[in-house]
Order: C-alpha cells, then sequence, then structure tokens
C-alpha cells in the first residue's frame, strides 16, 4: 500500500489551519465575553501567548503513565475527529480521510477524548477531578443520546454514513441543507452542540466558581498546552462536522469558514444569555426535548 | 503553666488498614501520599534568543493563584471588573496553584495562613512568582507587635515584587503588575530558583514559627 | 425584663446586677451558679439564643471575668451572667450541653486564656494557633510585642509614631 504523501501534506497543513482558527477564535469569544460585560478583555493573541508560556514551562510533576496519557487521548481524540472528516466538498486532497462509514469513527473519537481524561484526571488524584470528570462524562452520555440519534435520521434520510455523501446529498441551494429538510433533527442536533462544546450553560463540567477548573485541576504546562491545543482542534472539528452534517457543508475554506464561525458562536451566544444548569438539570434536559426532537426526526425520514 | 498537650493530625498518623483480600496495609500518609524529593534548580535556556522569548510570554500571560489573604483580597476582585479590567494585560486568575505562575499574598500572614501559603507555593511549578501586597508583607504593619502575624514576607519565600499601601488600591496593584512584568522580560524574576538555593535557610525560618510541621519538608 | 431579673434574684445568689440598656442586663452570680442560671434562663425564660461567651482578664483583681451572653427573641433582649474565676487556677464548669456552638467558644478560651473546661469535646485541639507552646496569647502577662520581636523578623527601621501628636507635627507645624 502506497501512502500519498501530498495527501498527508494536506491533512497536516488543515490542521495547522484549524488549529489557528480555533485559537483565534477563542481568543474573540473571549474578547466577545469581555465586551458583553463591559470590559474591554484581553488581546486576542492571549491564547497563543498561554499556549508558549505553557510549553515553557520549566519544571513539571508527573502522578503516573495515565497522567502523561490522559492528555495524550484527549488531543488523540480532537486529531481523530479532524482527520476523517472531509473538509471540503469535492475536494481530493481536502476531504482528508473520509471513508464509508467515517460518522461512526467520529462519534467514537468524540468519547475517546472524554475517556481518556477521565483516566488521567483519575490518576491526578485530586477530589475535584473526580467529581468534574464524573460530571462530565455523565452530562456527555445524556449529550450523545440526541445526538446519535439525529445523526442516524440524517443518515438514514441518505442512505449513507458517509459523510461526502450527506454533503453531496445536500448540494444545490439552502433548501437542501439537513436543517431545512429535516428541522427536528437538526435543532435536537444544535441543542446536543451545546452540550458538546460546554458552553455556558452546561459548562458545569469545567466552571471554575462552581469545582475549581474540573478535570483538569492536576494538568499544568505542558500537559496543559496539550489540552489547549486540543481544545483548539476539537472544537472547531466539531462546528465543521455540525457544518457538514446540517449545513450543506462548503466547497471552498472561504465558505466553510464562514458557516464553522456561525455554527462556533450558536453556543457562545447561548452562553452569554443563559445562566448555567447544574448537572441534575442539565442531564433531565438532554433527555427531554433533544431527545424528543430527535425520535421525531427520525420518524420525519 | 502545665505543658501543653501535642496536638497529633488523625490524617497524618500512621496507621494500618485492612485490604479488599483481608490482608493489612501500613499507611504512612507523609511517606505515600507527599513525594519529598527537594525543589530543583533549572536552568534558564542557554540560547539568550529563546530565553527571552519565552520570558516575554511568561510576562504577557500572567496566572493568578485565586488565594486571598487578609483584607487585601477584597481588593483583587475589582482588578476583574469592568473599570480596571485586569485581562487586558493577560493577568487571568487560576484556581489551581498547578497551573498558576502568580502567587499574591494579599495582605497580613497569620502564622497559620502562611502554612497554607507555603504549601500552595511549592506546589507551584518553576516559572513562578510572588506579589506581595501593602505594609504588613513588607514589616508588619499595622500588626508588627502581634503575636501571630508575620513581619517580613522576604524571610519565608522569595519575594518578587512589593506594591506598598494599606490596602494598595487596584491600580497600585495593576501598576504592580508592570513592574513584575519588567522583572520578567530582563530575566530577574528568578525565585523558584533563588528558593531552591536557599531552601535551607527558607525552610528553617519556617519552622521556627510553624511549631506544628506536620508535612512534608517540600510537597511539589 | 425587671421580672425576668426578680425571678433570678430570687433562685439565684445574685451579687450583683448592672442594667446596661433596656434591654440588657448584668446580672454577677457566683462561680457555681452560673451554668445553672444560663440554665434557667434558656428553659424557663426563652433566652434560647447563645450571643457567646466571653472573658475578660483582670489582671489586677487576679479574677478573670466570664460572660455568658444571652438572647431572648421574643423580647429582643439580652442578659449576660457573669461571674469571676480564679486566675490562676483557671476552671469552669463548661456548657456543652446547653450549646454546641459553646465548644467552640471553649476551645478558644482555652487556647486564648488557657481556661480549663473538663468535659467540653474537643477543647484540647488547637482552634487558631497550630501548636502553640508559650503562655495563651490573651492573657495580659504575655507581652506581646517581645515575643514578635524575638519571634519574626521586624525589619529595621521601622518606626511608629503616636497618631496624634505625628499628625499634628506633619499638618500644622506651627500651633
Amino acid at each position: 500500500m502506497s501512502i500519498d504523501w501530498i495527501k498527508l501534506l494536506f491533512t497536516l497543513l488543515g490542521l495547522f489551519i484549524v488549529l489557528n482558527y480555533g485559537l483565534l477564535q477563542y481568543g474573540l469569544i473571549r474578547r466577545i465575553t469581555a465586551r458583553i460585560g463591559k470590559r474591554i478583555g484581553m488581546p486576542v493573541y492571549q491564547p497563543y501567548i498561554d499556549l508558549v508560556k505553557n510549553y515553557a514551562m520549566r519544571s513539571q510533576i508527573t502522578h503516573g503513565v495515565m497522567f502523561y496519557l490522559g492528555p495524550v487521548f484527549r488531543l488523540v481524540g480532537g486529531v481523530g475527529i479532524f482527520m476523517f472528516m472531509p473538509l471540503i466538498y469535492g475536494s481530493y486532497y481536502w476531504s482528508n480521510y473520509s471513508f464509508a462509514g467515517d460518522v461512526i469513527l467520529i462519534m467514537y473519537f468524540m468519547f475517546f477524548g472524554m475517556l481518556g481524561m477521565a483516566l488521567g484526571a483519575s490518576e491526578g488524584g485530586h477530589p475535584y477531578s473526580f467529581i468534574g470528570i464524573s460530571r462530565g462524562l455523565s452530562q456527555f452520555t445524556t449529550v450523545e443520546v440526541p445526538f446519535t440519534l439525529a445523526v442516524i435520521a440524517v443518515a438514514v434520510q441518505h442512505h449513507s454514513f458517509s459523510l461526502t455523501e450527506i454533503v453531496a446529498g445536500q448540494q444545490g441551494g439552502i433548501m437542501h441543507w439537513n436543517i431545512m429538510t429535516n428541522p427536528f433533527a437538526g435543532i435536537a442536533a444544535m441543542l446536543a452542540f451545546l452540550g458538546m462544546m460546554m458552553a455556558s450553560p452546561f459548562n458545569v463540567v469545567q466552571a471554575p466558581q462552581e469545582i475549581p477548573i474540573g478535570p483538569p485541576t492536576e494538568y499544568h504546562g505542558t500537559y496543559l498546552g496539550l489540552l489547549q491545543t486540543n481544545r483548539a482542534i476539537l472544537y472547531v472539528s466539531e462546528s465543521i462536522l455540525m457544518v457538514n452534517l446540517f449545513f450543506g457543508g462548503a466547497t471552498n475554506w472561504v465558505e466553510l469558514i464562514v458557516k464553522s464561525f456561525c455554527v462556533f458562536f450558536w453556543p457562545v451566544f447561548v452562553g452569554l444569555v443563559f445562566p448555567r444548569f447544574r448537572i441534575d438539570q442539565s442531564i433531565p434536559w438532554f433527555l427531554k426535548i433533544p431527545l424528543i426532537l430527535s425520535i421525531i426526526g427520525i420518524f420525519m425520514v | 503553666m502545665e505543658d501543653k498537650k501535642t496536638f497529633i493530625d488523625p490524617d497524618l498518623t500512621k496507621r494500618t488498614v485492612i485490604g479488599p483480600n483481608g490482608e493489612d496495609i501500613t499507611v504512612d500518609p507523609i511517606q505515600d501520599y507527599f513525594c519529598d524529593a527537594l525543589p530543583k534548580k533549572h536552568e534558564p535556556k542557554r540560547a539568550k534568543i529563546f530565553e527571552n522569548f519565552f520570558n516575554w510570554a511568561r510576562a504577557e500571560s500572567i496566572w493568578v493563584l485565586g488565594f486571598g489573604t487578609g483584607c487585601g483580597s477584597i481588593e483583587l476582585y475589582p482588578l476583574l471588573t469592568p473599570r480596571f479590567d485586569a485581562y487586558r494585560f493577560g493577568v487571568q486568575m487560576r484556581p489551581t496553584p498547578r497551573q498558576a505562575n502568580l502567587m499574591i499574598i494579599s495582605g497580613y500572614l497569620s502564622v497559620k495562613t502562611l502554612k497554607r501559603a507555603i504549601r500552595s507555593y511549592e506546589q507551584m511549578q518553576n516559572p513562578k512568582f510572588v506579589m506581595a501586597l501593602g505594609s504588613c508583607t513588607i514589616n508588619g504593619g499595622m500588626y508588627f507587635d502581634s503575636y501571630n502575624t508575620i513581619n517580613r514576607l522576604d524571610k519565608y519565600m522569595p519575594v518578587d515584587v512589593y506594591v506598598a499601601g494599606c490596602m494598595p488600591r487596584p491600580e497600585a496593584i495593576l501598576a504592580g503588575f508592570e513592574a513584575l512584568k519588567k522583572r520578567i522580560k530582563a530575566g530577574k524574576a528568578e525565585g523558584a530558583n533563588l528558593y531552591a538555593e536557599n531552601f535551607e535557610t527558607y525552610k528553617a525560618n519556617q519552622k521556627k514559627i510553624i511549631r506544628d510541621w506536620n508535612m512534608p519538608d517540600y510537597n511539589w | 425584663m425587671e421580672k425576668i431579673i426578680q425571678h433570678l434574684q430570687g433562685a439565684f445568689d445574685v451579687k450583683a446586677v448592672k442594667k446596661q440598656r433596656n434591654d440588657l442586663y448584668f446580672v454577677t452570680v457566683g462561680k457555681d451558679q452560673a451554668i445553672p442560671a444560663v440554665t434557667y434562663l434558656r428553659d424557663a425564660e426563652g433566652f434560647s439564643h447563645l450571643v457567646m461567651i466571653t472573658v475578660a482578664d483582670w489582671m489586677e483583681k487576679g479574677v478573670f471575668e466570664l460572660n455568658y451572653i444571652v438572647h431572648n427573641y421574643q423580647l429582643h433582649a439580652d442578659i449576660s451572667i457573669c461571674t469571676n474565676i480564679d486566675r490562676e487556677e483557671a476552671t469552669m464548669h463548661s456548657a456543652h450541653h446547653l450549646w454546641e456552638q459553646a465548644w467552640t467558644y471553649q476551645r478558644e478560651l482555652k487556647e486564648m486564656y488557657g481556661i480549663e473546661f473538663p468535659g467540653s469535646p474537643r477543647v484540647d485541639e488547637s482552634f487558631n494557633l497550630e501548636g502553640w507552646d508559650n503562655i495563651p496569647p490573651m492573657r495580659r502577662e504575655f507581652d506581646t510585642l517581645k515575643y514578635a520581636n524575638e519571634t519574626f523578623f521586624p525589619r529595621p527601621g521601622r518606626v511608629s509614631h503616636d497618631p496624634a501628636t505625628y499628625m499634628k507635627q506633619k499638618l500644622y507645624p506651627n500651633e
């Protein structure tokens, strides 16, 4: 089997673009949050400085093997989602390593990072890590249920588990997008997306005011740098996934960035408006409205 | 007076617990739960240009440990409000000592608090800075004759920047951040290495006033 | 209020009554009668809230004056039961069975003044001063400035001024 080196190069280049895009977007989010609070806020490039500083910490400590592997697993989860997802429809090089069943693999990678984080955080031994990770896993499990059902609805609609074919089925104008042809599944997925992004109504997992920072309590320096890198990649990847699934994909980079930008800011603005749910409120919430909507979405098909 | 009973922390005494298979496990928390390796000195990078770049990053991204002592902690919260907005200068609050770079000792330190402050300080990772607010940390301030408030902070941990005042207003603290940034960029803020080099002295001073020393000497 | 004080005087050997305000009386009783008097106020007169237990150190008289201040929510009134105990053999009957918060007050008094409360739970644990090995610091024979100078590291060059004279010199030097 020969490796398509150019394709690999393009994938890595895409990863680099997505990383920078995610970092800038994170800075922009902080900036918008500050503006809404009538502050000026940090510079847009602040995430880069934080990243450099974290990688440049001089001393680091470890709590064992899993403590190392936790951030690595999380990064693998983020990169994995990216690697198997077509970025630009119709482009050979920018479609990364998507194949016939890539949706299922991506769904798996989403949970994989969380599980790796759970193992690593448990090794750290801090009680807040345990609380945070147990909350995170239980919330993420309930988020997955409506999201998976919505994805199944889309897959049934297009008779395929391949993202490329799902995107292909949505070409030809806004009325062909899945959010228009199957609005119930689309809305359910968008609501589940709020939970996936861990924006404000559902960010009790990492909220500094509730439990000091949750799972990454013990992570510092390079570990935290890895987690920050992953956050940039993962969240952009998830919003690109949403674009592919429900908003007709993208045929060029500009379209992709505009669309994923809009999708990305949906949880941000919701988070700025709504207060935070407790974990015992958010889990039933995900099992009520988004679940019902996604089941209706399946029956619609 | 009769001699005082020595109080022993029940969580830190040596004990035997019974494992899940019925075997006896001896637990000595000071030995088992903490690592007592002494701090090491970390040399700056050889290449000057890298070190300067890293120092710039450290100066522009100061993560403050949310540890408030005394009356100054109430002066720290306005820093995050729209009026003062320390985020503009790359100053952020971190809830855990592992991720923080800057420890702000905000006012008088009683002996009991000093013990906790030292523990938090030692858990921070190497490029770490200390900023001391108020005259209480400089010379004792109005608590100079108190039986349980320390007089000089720099005898117990290396201090990078003192902000004078009783209490300093948030503007003064912002100026203190600027002074700290200049110091970091000049490569002078090597508090962690100083602490590692003069570890014996600092530890002797700490143990002189913390009488029930029931923790390991260095608990990173 | 007058009635309650009369009841107290009838039931106990009251040595002195001092009316501070209409709703605050200081009633001095003997050492052995203090706890029964507090119990009587709590159970029979509705003074259900323990405001605080506090001590004044009368070094010249050689006594500690203990105050048990209790509050009545119906009358919005306080009564303080005062009692004098010997300074050298400072031992007092414990009030831990009346209010649980008395545990902490007694722990603090034990640590700060060295007053013994036999039978009070956790009274021997250190409260604020972990591992204190000197005489209790709130006793007036304890020289806190000397202790601070010996223990901590006074920064050389620190001067203290009397605020009144210093401000007068600074602000009105000609007067």
